[in-house]
């Protein structure tokens, strides 16, 4: 794969013969050349997937110490601040040095942007929770734990999934830029095609990254809607 | 918590559907850095099956006085004792699974169906599945609901059909004791007086012991059996029922607390055919009311008539007559 970056001066665009030279897509290319951006199309699922699973790791414990303890919220928040400031391309180059290129890298810059809106709207629906709700559920003899468990999550799960439906779509779109370290994603072939007229592979690449963002967008709500039942349910609603 | 019997909750399996006798014993309740207590030596006892209403202008500790028996808060000193054992003598979360609570502003879970709410606790304690289901089915039938509401969530019911969710609620595990916190403090008037009936007439079917704070002197006089009046600082001012509270009030705070018109609720606690003379007729041209009536109806009825006696009656045939005095004593105290 690393060989493709550093590939011929004159970028070997495969079998053209069915595209004309202005044509804006040439749909012949692109199935021609679908294995490779399948491809990558696959580890642009699981560097952003890896990305968004750890970001959940981390941020849903940390969400759940700063609404047990108040004082952790503010250094919790700083810190996911910092690393969301941070741009991009700086975030990677400056990982680079510590650990290295490679697939290590790229998470570690992909999760330390999720980082901050998990861990806010996690903690936003956690203290969410109606207080007549909690007193309800103390008084009627759930344990702490139970309370938890079955009241405080459930109901914070709306405000998960919301943090979890930006910053899904975010990580698929920096991923993209994932290249510029490894060779994984996308972002590859965005890099390769980028500075040629011949636009296909280019047009290839980013649509199907864009596209990647739209359908997981969908999956999101739809799971959101399978998990939240009781959050649409309104007054003569069924 | 190595007690077996701590472990079955004040009840018990076999004592579910009981009620109990609650009694606090010189109960005192001070918050730290506070010099007044808000629980000042507080001692009576509600006997099985009766609704206390606690009572009291805001910082009377009624609300206090009533988290005590589910020890959401704990005594500083005393006990309160149900069916004869201390509340303090059990594993805090098996006690109020014995505990019916419903709070004004009910707090069902919004997550959860109709049913799943009902069914809280009945779950926790391994229920199964059917028995919860027939239960749940049960309860929405006594609280006046269809049930198909089982399946619906609590955002789709309005605010009197959530409370009578609450009380479903509460009533599931069908524990002897319940308390109530202002329960129908949030309600409009006309919703408010439905399910204030309604749960009467519950109650004759359930027998509970019931806790019912309220702030409202009238929702007292309805709902309870007997009346604990607190004062500021939370000590008990009179305890009794309405009659007494009324008729006789033990001071001026307790009077102020009851009302100036509390002559006229005394009226309405009682029914003329309760005070009429069968033996004595009425003068012909007198005004006529059902033996049903309240006399505090019979006293309007007397007064916009202009008379001095009233004719009383049962299924249309005269039963007896009241007189203006007869009332008017029934009034006093």
């Amino acid at each position: 794969m690393s060989l493709r970056l550093q590939g011929p001066v004159i970028p070997d665009f495969g079998n053209t013969s069915g595209c004309k030279a202005n044509e804006t897509f040439c749909w012949d290319w692109f199935a021609d050349h679908w294995d490779r951006f399948a491809a990558e199309l696959v580890q642009h699922v699981y560097v952003s997937a890896i990305a968004i699973v750890i970001g959940l790791v981390i941020a849903l414990p940390a969400a759940l110490v700063a609404y047990r303890l108040p004082r952790f919220e503010t250094p919790a928040v700083v810190f996911s601040t910092i690393l969301y400031t941070i741009p991009v391309l700086g975030f990677f180059l400056l990982m680079i040095p510590v650990t290295g290129i490679g697939l290590f890298t790229i998470e570690i810059a992909l999760v330390g942007y999720t980082l901050l809106l998990l861990f806010r709207n996690t903690l936003t629906g956690l203290r969410s929770v109606p207080p007549e709700v909690r007193a309800a559920a103390l008084g009627m003899g759930l344990t702490p734990g139970q309370i938890l468990v079955r009241i405080t999550f459930p109901l914070a799960l709306p405000a998960v999934m919301a943090g979890l439906r930006v910053v899904t779509v975010t990580t698929i779109s920096l991923a993209t830029l994932a290249a510029y370290i490894a060779p994984y994603g996308l972002g590859q072939s965005i890099l390769f095609y980028i500075g040629n007229t011949f636009i296909s592979g280019l047009i290839s690449a980013g649509v199907l990254a864009i596209l990647l963002a739209l359908v997981a967008d969908a999956l999101i709500v739809g799971l959101t809607r399978l998990v939240t039942p009781w959050a649409r349910a309104r007054r003569g609603g069924a | 918590m190595t007690d077996p019997a701590t472990q079955e909750g004040p009840v018990g399996a076999s004592h579910r559907g009981e009620a109990l006798a609650i009694e606090f014993r010189h109960v005192t309740k001070r918050y730290p850095g506070q010099d007044a207590p808000a629980i000042d030596d507080l001692s009576l006892t509600v006997p099985p099956g009766e609704t206390c209403c606690l009572v009291g202008p805001s910082g009377g500790g009624k609300t206090t006085a009533m988290k005590l028996v589910n020890r959401l808060i704990e005594p500083t000193s005393g006990d309160i004792l149900i069916g004869g054992r201390s509340v303090l003598t059990y594993d805090v979360t098996t006690l109020r699974r014995d505990i019916g609570y419903v709070i004004q502003q009910v707090g069902l879970f919004p997550h959860m169906t109709i049913g799943a709410n009902i069914g809280t606790i009945p779950r926790l304690l391994g229920w199964d599945k059917e028995r919860i289901a027939e239960r749940t089915g049960r309860l929405l039938d006594l609280v006046r609901l269809d049930r198909s509401y089982a399946k619906r969530y609590p955002a789709q019911l309005s605010g009197g059909q959530q409370q009578r969710i609450g009380l479903a609620r509460a009533l599931a595990a069908d524990p002897p004791v319940m308390l109530m916190d202002e329960p129908f403090g949030a309600l409009d008037p006309i919703t408010r007086a439905e399910i204030q009936d309604e749960f009467l007439s519950l109650e004759n079917e359930i027998r509970k012991t019931v806790i019912f704070v309220t702030h409202d002197i009238d929702e007292a006089i309805k709902m309870g059996d007997k009346i604990a009046v607190l004062r500021p600082g939370g000590r008990l001012a009179q305890y009794g029922s309405a009659d007494e509270l009324l008729g006789d009030p033990v001071d001026d705070f307790v009077a102020d607390f009851v009302g100036a018109d509390r002559g006229l609720k005394r009226l309405s606690l009682r029914s003329v055919g309760e005070l009429a003379d069968p033996g004595r007729e009425a003068p012909p041209g007198a005004p006529s009311v059902s033996a049903g009536t309240s006399l505090r109806v019979g006293l309007s009825v007397l007064l916009a008539a202009n008379a001095e006696v009233l004719e009383v009656t049962k299924e249309g045939r005269p039963a007896g007559a009241v007189t203006l005095a007869e009332i008017r004593e029934a009034a006093g105290s």
